[in-house]
């Protein structure tokens, strides 16, 4: 027996899951698990009571709307995501979502736990930085919706607050995006990433160098090394890379997929 | 908690507590020790199991998370004593050495094969990812799958 003791609720609304929530300081949402169930294993969370989301209909599936935006249930995991008509409407989405762990992974893994875990070495956080995507949490008082900017704050934490959920993800058309990575052997965990959109302005958000995605524009991808020197990063060193490979990855890769996005049709 | 899960076509009910992972549950309450337990952090893929159709790792399930679901173990694959294609296929590829992959390897290539009949080496490959092997330096096990998408 790995875990500690632990309650388990399946909620069948929304609303119910946020009431459960808001009842116990020590419950915790589990969405696809995939984060959430091996820190408890190493008792790096020990919740009292999890609320599983995976009875909610409302969190899952994925909209297009005749103006080409995307609203995304956090519920829908990667390979949904990958294998969505839909999701096409932005290609880069489903094109990431390929390059996270392995085939188990993605078949259980949600957007929104990749969110929500707010893992400063995951993929999507930046990559919704670049693209310009907007969270929406609902509460007991009701719902606000917002940029990246406002929904990271730190190393695993976002501005889902206490007896709330990210309900809703909602990301604008564009088709000129491009991610770039240095990873632990293929498909696996992030040294560097960067995600670059090019639809309109040039923005790129780079992961895995600060707690939250860095974010830089310039004009062309000729300009990008220079803005990621601009943003004066500092990156974390550990037992995959140092602070200084950190810092010339991130350059190399924010132009990398600058290129990318730009090229692409 | 009641769990009623239906496991390679049989019913079965049974109270467990809540922090028990899938793969616990699987072979202590079960006694269906084929999905193995390789390394308990979700990386090794030795506790695949088909989950709802959908191939997942039973180390990251916990087994109330199976209520009302259907699970597909490596001892469901063959009829009897009639392997599939597939497991013939590993044994005529030598395609296991300690063998304690096996089943998680089996589990994830049966997923493929149902969804794409005929894979492309890229797909054998990617579909493998998440399943490691300390022995084979997985060359053989890539020639068994090929083989018996042909």
């Amino acid at each position: 027996m790995l875990l500690r003791e632990v309650e388990y609720a399946k909620p069948s609304s929304v609303a119910e899951a946020l009431g459960l929530l808001a009842a116990d300081d020590g419950a915790r949402a589990l969405a696809g698990g995939q984060t959430l169930v091996n820190v408890m294993k190493a008792r790096a969370a020990s919740p009292d009571m999890l609320v599983d989301l995976n009875g909610l209909e409302e969190l899952r599936g994925i909209e297009l709307a005749g103006d080409g935006t995307l609203s995304i249930g956090p519920m829908t995991t990667y390979t949904e995501l990958m294998e969505s008509v839909e999701a096409r409407a932005r290609p880069i989405l489903g094109e990431v979502c390929a390059q996270i762990a392995d085939v188990q992974v993605r078949n259980r893994g949600t957007i929104g736990g990749n969110l929500c875990s707010n893992d400063p070495t995951n993929h999507l956080p930046p990559l919704m930085a670049a693209i310009g995507a907007r969270m929406t949490i609902r509460g007991g008082d009701g719902e606000r919706t917002m940029g990246t900017d406002e929904f990271f704050l730190g190393v695993y934490m976002t501005a889902v607050g206490p007896g709330e959920l990210l309900t809703r993800i909602t990301i604008p058309a564009g088709k000129h995006d491009g991610f770039a990575a240095v990873t632990l052997g293929v498909d696996g965990t992030c040294i560097v990433n960067a995600a670059a959109s090019a639809n309109g302005s040039l923005r790129v958000a780079l992961g895995c160098v600060d707690a939250v995605p860095v974010v830089v524009e310039a004009e062309s991808p000729d300009g990008v090394r220079a803005a990621v020197r601009a943003a004066g990063i500092d990156p974390p060193s550990d037992v995959h890379a140092s602070s200084a490979y950190r810092a010339h990855l991130a350059e190399v890769l924010a132009e990398r997929a600058a290129r990318q996005a730009v090229e692409k049709r | 908690m009641d769990v009623a899960v239906t496991v390679n076509g049989t019913l079965y009910e049974r109270d467990v507590e809540p922090r028990k992972l899938l793969i616990h549950f699987l072979r202590d309450d079960l006694d269906l020790t084929g999905s193995h337990i390789g390394c308990d952090t979700g990386n090794c893929g030795a506790c695949s199991v088909i989950f709802d159709g959908k191939l997942v790792k039973s180390c990251m399930l916990l087994a109330v998370q199976a209520n009302g679901s259907s699970v597909e173990t490596v001892e469901g694959l063959s009829d009897g004593d009639e392997m599939t294609a597939l497991q013939q296929s590993f044994s005529d590829h030598h395609a296991l050495q300690c063998g304690y992959c096996t089943p998680g390897m089996l589990m994830s290539a049966t997923a493929l094969l149902r969804a794409k009949p005929s894979p492309t080496d890229d797909e054998i490959r990617k579909a493998l990812q998440g399943n490691i092997c300390r022995c084979t330096g997985y060359w053989n096990i890539f020639e068994a799958v090929k083989a018996a998408g042909r």
